[in-house]
């Protein structure tokens, strides 16, 4: 019995140690780097975005200015993810191409594509949250929280 | 001076949206978070931050570089249910959050069908 445990324990042994070869090492220094240039250089040109419109119509309210900066960059993002160029940035990008908001809508995109061979109702249509929606719902409900305190708690001082 | 002035906020967004991109990749290595629930955090992470007020001051220096991540995302959904708790009453808290974000997250739906019917996915 006791023979029988312990062939176990070196079989997983071995075999950790086969899984610890054969995984990919990926370089940490190299990965955070590529997300650092990736996400700053989406966040810059949302930046730019942002300035260019604020120089066309200088009248434009500030929220205004940041819904069409945002709308261009999904536009902009998903229009990518079609064409096949999103995944070519995501691949070196990481973290740098999920975190901004570019990175959300291609989540959207990607997962309505792929199951476009489902159909459009219930491939895409029911697909289309798959990926984001997580983010949709929390960001729902504690946003809704946040304003309840905001009006019960802090709005009484 | 202008152009200087233009130049360091460009070096400041790069660098606060770099960073913030940095430390998920550095949750993603180190930890076994996947990306949805880095994403969740970050997005809460920056309702917290406008729920408490400290948003608008982090905004005014660090400008697109915390609005474009997800983070600007939580602190937009929270900074409309906010307002519009306070100008319509609690049930705004349930609207305004949707109510200001939904420019983008309606172009994203719309967009993302009009794809889908265009282009065909592609295999990895």
């Amino acid at each position: 019995m006791a023979e029988g445990s312990n062939a176990i324990k070196q079989r997983n042994e071995r075999y950790n140690k086969y899984v610890d070869t054969v995984t990919p090492k990926t370089s940490i220094p190299k990965a955070l780097f590529h997300s650092f240039a990736v996400g700053g250089t989406t966040c810059v040109i949302g930046q730019g975005i942002g300035d260019i419109i604020m120089l066309i119509s200088p009248a434009m309210s500030k929220d205004m200015v940041a819904n069409i900066t945002s709308m261009i960059l999904v536009t902009v993002a998903i229009l990518f993810t079609g064409l096949g160029f999103f995944d070519v940035i995501a691949r070196q990008g990481g973290a740098g191409s999920f975190l901004p908001i570019t990175g959300f809508a291609n989540a959207m995109a990607s997962a309505s594509m792929e199951f476009k061979t489902e159909g459009l109702i219930f491939g895409t249509s029911v697909k289309l949250f798959s990926v984001v929606g997580p983010v949709v719902v929390n960001g729902i409900v504690w946003s809704s929280l946040a304003g309840l305190i905001n009006l019960w708690i802090l709005g009484m001082y | 001076m202008a152009v200087l002035q233009t130049i360091g906020t460009y070096a400041t967004v790069f660098a606060t949206g770099g960073t913030l991109c940095a430390i998920a990749e550095l949750l993603i290595v180190r930890t076994k978070l996947t990306p949805a629930r880095i994403l969740v955090i970050f997005l809460i992470a920056g309702i917290i931050l406008e729920g408490i007020g400290v948003y608008d001051t982090i905004f005014k220096v660090c400008q697109a570089g915390i609005s474009v991540p997800i983070v600007g995302f939580g602190a937009s959904l929270a900074k409309g249910s906010i307002d519009m708790a306070r100008s319509v009453g609690f049930v705004g808290a349930f609207a305004g959050g949707l109510v200001r974000t939904a420019y983008g997250v309606g172009v994203a739906v719309v967009m993302s069908y009009i794809v889908t019917l265009v282009f065909s996915p592609r295999a990895k």
